[in-house]
């Protein structure tokens, strides 16, 4: 008989030389195979003296183990070369970019107005709309501006051909027809918002023909300026995320408020820049005021037991002081350079929760 | 509105700085725009004495001259001024300072070889005047060394204020004054004029015609005749002034009128007394088609609604607003008329708006005017032209339909708390008032007000509380943040307006940017998209290509595309949501969403991405919309029945019942050729007024079974007519048993040399999902007869071998 130990040590040392896979596996076959040197031992041990027979038993046992362990072992070596190998040869030029995607822009302005209805929104504001092309009653003489007034001229307005009745139509040159359209349709208290698209007749390099005011109307019992001044402060604060933003009111007039107050937020400027916060001077960014007793009368309140606020926004102003946008007149160019500059990421979700700024 | 500090302090005896009173201003009302000084620019400019003058070595004209200015230094300075001598006391300019009238900074020079060590200037150097023949000359007693502008009383800053539309009564210095005067910012000074005598009847007069007067178009009216007067020059201090505030100094009685109508706002009008024909004035109206030759040298055809003023010869002054060519005074002058006059806002605003004439005179008296002062003020002004032209005047003649500005307002002073929310005592309230002009009578809680006559918008209580709180400061009232009965409030918005903003993220996170622009466009283009009729189109639009409101959001896209490609960009998409108008009532008003894709997905890049987008783009978008409205495109009908600016094979509308949800293809050659844009634009166009919102009860969402059973996918491949729509092939298995059949998709399209001509291979996916139990075979092979037996008899379609 071969001497087991030899042959054991002899397939150990081929099984530590070898390179492949393959060549593993013809030794596992030539020594633990149905043919293999290890398992022929093992028929033989019948033919052994049965005193040995145990102690010859046990030896090939423990050998039959060793080259199993041995094999595992190397094809474990083996295999983990062969990635090693594998991974080498899939090197990548990783710097490399990779497939082009593009991601849309949410218009700054779009943006604006998400923002002024979320902070409304939590002083209990709804969001109310009207009409683009108005009658003069609702976009004037309702709110107290008859056919002479001056104020009318600085309206700068779009008009439409007379109809059969010889009435015409306008663009609305504000938000504050819908005041009325909302005080004809709901009864106090009333609390609502009206972002939208205005239009004038005036074009240079601070005005466009469209713009986006915001009005804001307030009706309801034991209201006066205090908390007209509260409501604007506190949406001032949040909007422009200044906490202690200084805000000024002072006297002004539109036709449709009285008292009426001109809102100014406090800024400073270092150079050219200008930072919205700070003291040294003041930019005016809306108007405001208790509602005219004519408007609520011609809206049929009664103006002796009901009053409330209204004030209005240029939205693309507050937009660019708080964005800093330079010019006003590229906001309706779509120009794609201006439009991915200053446009939002669409993920960047509005919410107060998750602060505006 | 325009006035100097020294003007102001005229009519205002204060202690206050320009500064205190600029920080006040703006609190009261009266938003001040700007304030110069040009002392600020000039200060360095001294005053200096020629000390000697020879002649330039090397040119005729030039000379040398020797300048003292105190500064211890004598200066050499080339100068070519025809009046440059010896003994001169001018003005001198160091190197290093600016000249303002040059734009230049003043360097050491050399004039054909002589240093020049600085200048001596004129006016219109120093922008003070247009004059440039010579160097400023000054009088002896100007002093060497000192500052220019102090001495030349240039030392005055011009204040410019905003003045809101309620308060004419600031349009003039005085009523500045006033209100300054009421918060406590100085005392109002009374105004001083000499006692005018008058010894002759004015031989010229004013004659209302009766409808004018039964209309009370003109509650009072005044003349008085001037004569012996030389119309010279106005004063310096007055051409000062004027020129300080923008206006060009005329003429002695020119410049008086305009100073009065700055002074006390009060417009005149000044009629050479000689030019009038006949002795009198009528004020009537316009005849239709009436000429009149304005001081402007324009022509005005005049209508019956007009107020003129006319003499025996025709209209020459149109009221309120312009005077005429004809009577209007010259430097000949030597005979006045002048009138000064109320007369009704709203006819002088319609003329004016009629005619686009505006004038300060208008614009003061379609504000309306104090209707005591025509009568008070004759005197005042009479000095000025008494003592600037000499001459005598005539008693004054007034006429009218009665002033009828007095009136009472019924005021409870516990109002001011109530609409402004601060506390203010009775006595504060009827102080501040009273020093406004108001007359009160403390007769009951209620109070009557009588507001003064320089107040003509005060006409309500809620006005009288402006008032009050204006003079004790908006800075006084207190701040209260609005109370909310609900601690978490309610949604802001309505589900459509969600939805719309849903669909901005969704078109952005696909990859969109979102424009907005214009609502109107050119006719033209609207046109193009079957808009643009009469009754949408603007009669006053900016520009002919901004005067039709649009009916597709189409036209400003592509407008964009067109432009962005010029502009070098390889690839644009795009996405509007908005407004576009059928008709001018509140439900043609829709909103629409659009978007558009043009040229390349990408820029050239390795991983070779980079295509042209096409139909395929603009259906994956529009499909992304509808999803995102809870609809499953492959189940919604849709036919190609689209606009004429679609491609008529390649566009398609979806349907929902009989309403159009929305249309997508390419667009038309025609049209993109019109945009000049040379590549394929593909887009889409959704109504989301007819996509009905989802009906959902609450948050719940529909139960979810999951079927434990796995789905089975079998492969066809069927031969079809070309025309046969892929959609229709789908929708027709899948209604064979929508229990079943789970799902229908097209895996490959093949069209050429394998198959007969005008035929195709569709490679169709079908996933079957069982129920109760796995499938048999034999099942699944009863399923496949029944699909290719479909096909077969509603498509005339066979299995492709």
């Amino acid at each position: 008989m071969q001497d087991p130990v030899k042959l054991k040590n002899d397939i150990l040392n081929q099984i530590s030389k070898t390179k492949s896979n393959e060549v593993l596996e013809k030794i596992r076959i030539s020594s633990l195979g149905k043919k293999g040197s290890i398992s022929l031992l093992m028929k033989k041990l019948g033919e052994i003296d049965p005193k040995e027979r145990k102690n010859v038993g046990q030896v090939l046992n423990q050998i039959q183990k060793e080259i199993t362990y041995a094999l595992d072992k190397q094809k474990e070596i083996l295999d983990a070369l062969a990635l090693e190998t594998k991974l080498k040869e899939e090197w990548v030029d990783i710097s490399l970019s990779p497939r082009p995607e593009n991601l849309g822009r949410i218009h700054p302005l779009s943006r604006t107005m998400d923002e002024v209805v979320a902070i409304f929104s939590e002083m209990g504001f709804k969001v109310a709309e009207g009409p683009d092309i108005e009658t003069d009653y609702y976009n004037f003489t309702a709110l107290n501006i008859p056919l002479e007034h001056p104020a009318r001229q600085e309206h700068d307005t779009f008009y439409f051909p007379e109809d059969k009745e010889g009435k015409r139509k306008v663009l609305r040159t504000h938000t504050s027809p819908v005041q009325v359209r909302t005080m004809e349709k709901i009864k106090p208290p009333i609390r609502v918002i009206v972002p939208g698209r205005t239009y004038r007749s005036d074009h240079d390099a601070t005005h466009s023909p469209m713009f986006h005011q915001c009005e804001g109307l307030v009706i309801g019992p034991d209201l006066n300026m205090s908390h007209l001044k509260g409501c604007l402060i506190d949406f001032c604060r949040a909007f422009f995320g200044v906490d202690n933003l200084p805000v000024r009111f002072r006297p002004s007039y539109f036709p449709f408020t009285e008292p009426s107050a001109e809102v100014d937020i406090g800024c400073s400027r270092i150079g050219n820049d200008l930072k919205i916060g700070g003291k040294g001077d003041w930019l005016e960014i809306l108007g405001s005021g208790m509602v005219n007793p004519r408007v609520l009368e011609n809206c049929g309140i009664d103006s002796k037991t009901t009053q409330g606020f209204a004030f209005g926004m240029g939205l693309e102003r507050i937009a660019m002081l708080k964005y800093g946008i330079p010019d006003l007149r590229p906001f309706f160019d779509s120009d794609l350079r201006w439009m991915k500059h200053y446009g939002f990421f669409p993920f960047d979700v509005t919410s107060i929760h998750n602060g505006l700024a | 509105m325009k006035f100097t500090w020294k003007w102001l302090n005229d009519h205002l005896e204060t202690d206050k700085s320009l500064d205190e009173i600029a920080e006040i201003l703006p609190m009261l009302g009266l938003e001040v725009d700007n304030i110069e000084n040009k002392a600020e620019r000039l200060k360095e400019f001294k005053i200096a004495k020629v000390i000697d003058s020879k002649p330039h070595p090397n040119a005729d004209r030039l000379k040398v001259l020797t300048v003292d200015d105190a500064s211890g230094e004598i200066h050499q300075v080339v100068c070519g001024a025809p009046n440059a001598r010896k003994g001169l006391i001018g003005v001198f300019a160091s190197p290093g300072m600016y000249i303002p009238g040059t734009g230049i900074n003043l360097k050491v020079g050399e004039i054909r070889g002589e240093k020049s060590f600085g200048m001596m200037c004129s006016e219109k150097e120093l922008e003070i005047s247009d004059d440039h023949d010579g160097i400023i000359e000054l009088d002896e007693k100007a002093v060497i060394g000192k500052e220019y502008v102090n001495w030349a009383g240039l030392d005055d800053p011009v204040i410019s204020i905003g003045i809101t539309p309620n308060r004419a009564d600031c349009l003039g210095v005085r009523g500045v004054a006033q209100d300054l005067s009421a918060a406590n910012m100085g005392k109002l000074k009374p105004l001083k004029f000499n006692q005018v005598k008058s010894d002759f009847e004015s031989p010229k007069n004013f004659k209302i015609s009766e409808d004018v007067l039964c209309k009370g178009l003109v509650p009072i009216i005044v003349g008085r005749y001037f004569r012996g007067l030389n119309n010279g020059q106005s004063p310096q201090w007055m051409r000062q002034r004027l020129k300080a505030i923008g206006q060009r100094p005329i003429s002695a009685l020119v410049d008086i009128t305009n100073y009065i109508m700055v002074d006390i706002c009060r417009p005149l009008h000044a009629y050479d007394g000689l030019k009038i024909i006949g002795n009198n004035l009528e004020i009537r109206f316009a005849k239709d088609n009436e000429k009149f030759n304005a001081l402007n040298e324009k022509t005005y055809e005049l209508s019956k609604s007009d107020l003129v003023i006319s003499d025996d010869k025709g209209v020459d002054d149109l009221a309120g607003i312009m005077g005429g060519e004809r009577t209007g005074v010259s430097k000949k002058t030597t005979e006045m008329f002048l009138e000064t006059a109320i007369f009704d806002p709203n006819t002088v605003s319609r003329t004016g708006r009629r005619l686009n004439l505006n004038s300060d005179a208008r614009h003061r008296f379609e504000r309306g005017l104090d209707q005591n002062l025509p009568e008070n003020i004759q005197d005042y002004i009479a000095s000025f032209v008494l003592d600037i032209c000499g001459g005598e005047t005539s008693y004054i003649h007034s006429s009218g339909s009665g002033k009828i500005w007095e009136r009472v307002i019924n005021f409870d002073p516990e109002f001011v708390f109530n609409l402004s929310g601060v506390k203010i005592s009775d006595e504060t309230i009827s102080s501040i008032l009273i020093k406004l002009g108001f007359k009160l009578n403390k007769k009951s809680n209620i109070w009557d007000v009588n507001p003064p006559s320089w107040r003509n918008d005060i006409d309500g209580a809620a006005d009288l509380v402006e008032e009050v709180i204006r003079i004790y400061g908006y800075d006084n009232i207190p701040i209260n943040s609005l109370e909310n009965d609900q601690v978490i409030p309610n949604p802001a918005i309505e589900k459509y307006q969600k939805r719309n903003l849903t669909l901005k993220r969704l078109l952005a996170g696909r990859g969109m940017l979102e424009a907005i622009t214009y609502s109107f466009i050119s006719e033209k283009d609207a046109k193009l998209f079957n808009g643009g009729q009469s009754d949408l189109i603007l009669i006053n639009p900016i520009s002919s290509d901004l005067n039709t409101m649009r009916p597709s959001l189409f036209p400003n896209l592509l407008t964009a595309v067109s432009q962005n490609f010029k502009r070098g960009e390889t690839g644009i998409s795009m996405y509007e949501i908005g407004p576009i108008f059928k008709g001018q009532n509140p439900e043609d008003q829709i909103d629409h969403i659009s978007g558009i894709r043009a040229g390349f997905n990408s820029s050239r890049e390795w991983t070779k991405t980079k295509r042209n987008f096409d139909w395929i783009d603009a259906k994956a978008d529009l499909e992304s919309v509808l999803k995102a409205c809870g609809f499953n495109s492959s189940k919604i009908l849709s036919k190609r029945e689209t606009p004429n600016y679609y491609h008529p094979g390649r566009s398609a509308a979806f349907f929902l019942g009989k309403n159009i949800i929305a249309f997508f293809g390419e667009l038309h050659p025609r049209i993109t050729n019109f945009y000049n844009i040379k590549n394929t634009v593909v887009g889409f166009e959704v109504f989301p007024g007819n996509i009905p919102l989802p009906k959902k009860m609450g948050a719940q969402k529909k139960f979810l079974k999951l079927n434990p059973f796995q789905s089975v996918e079998r492969d066809f491949s069927f031969i079809v007519d070309k025309k046969i729509s892929a959609g229709e092939i789908i929708r027709s298995i899948s209604s064979l048993d929508k229990k079943l059949i789970k799902d229908v998709r097209i895996f490959d399209l093949y069209e050429g040399e394998k198959v007969p001509e005008n035929e195709k291979a569709l490679g169709v996916t079908i996933i079957f999902q069982p129920d109760e139990m796995t499938f048999s075979d034999s099942e699944l092979d009863e399923f496949s007869k029944k699909i290719i037996q479909n096909i077969s008899s509603n498509f005339n379609g066979r299995l492709r071998d």
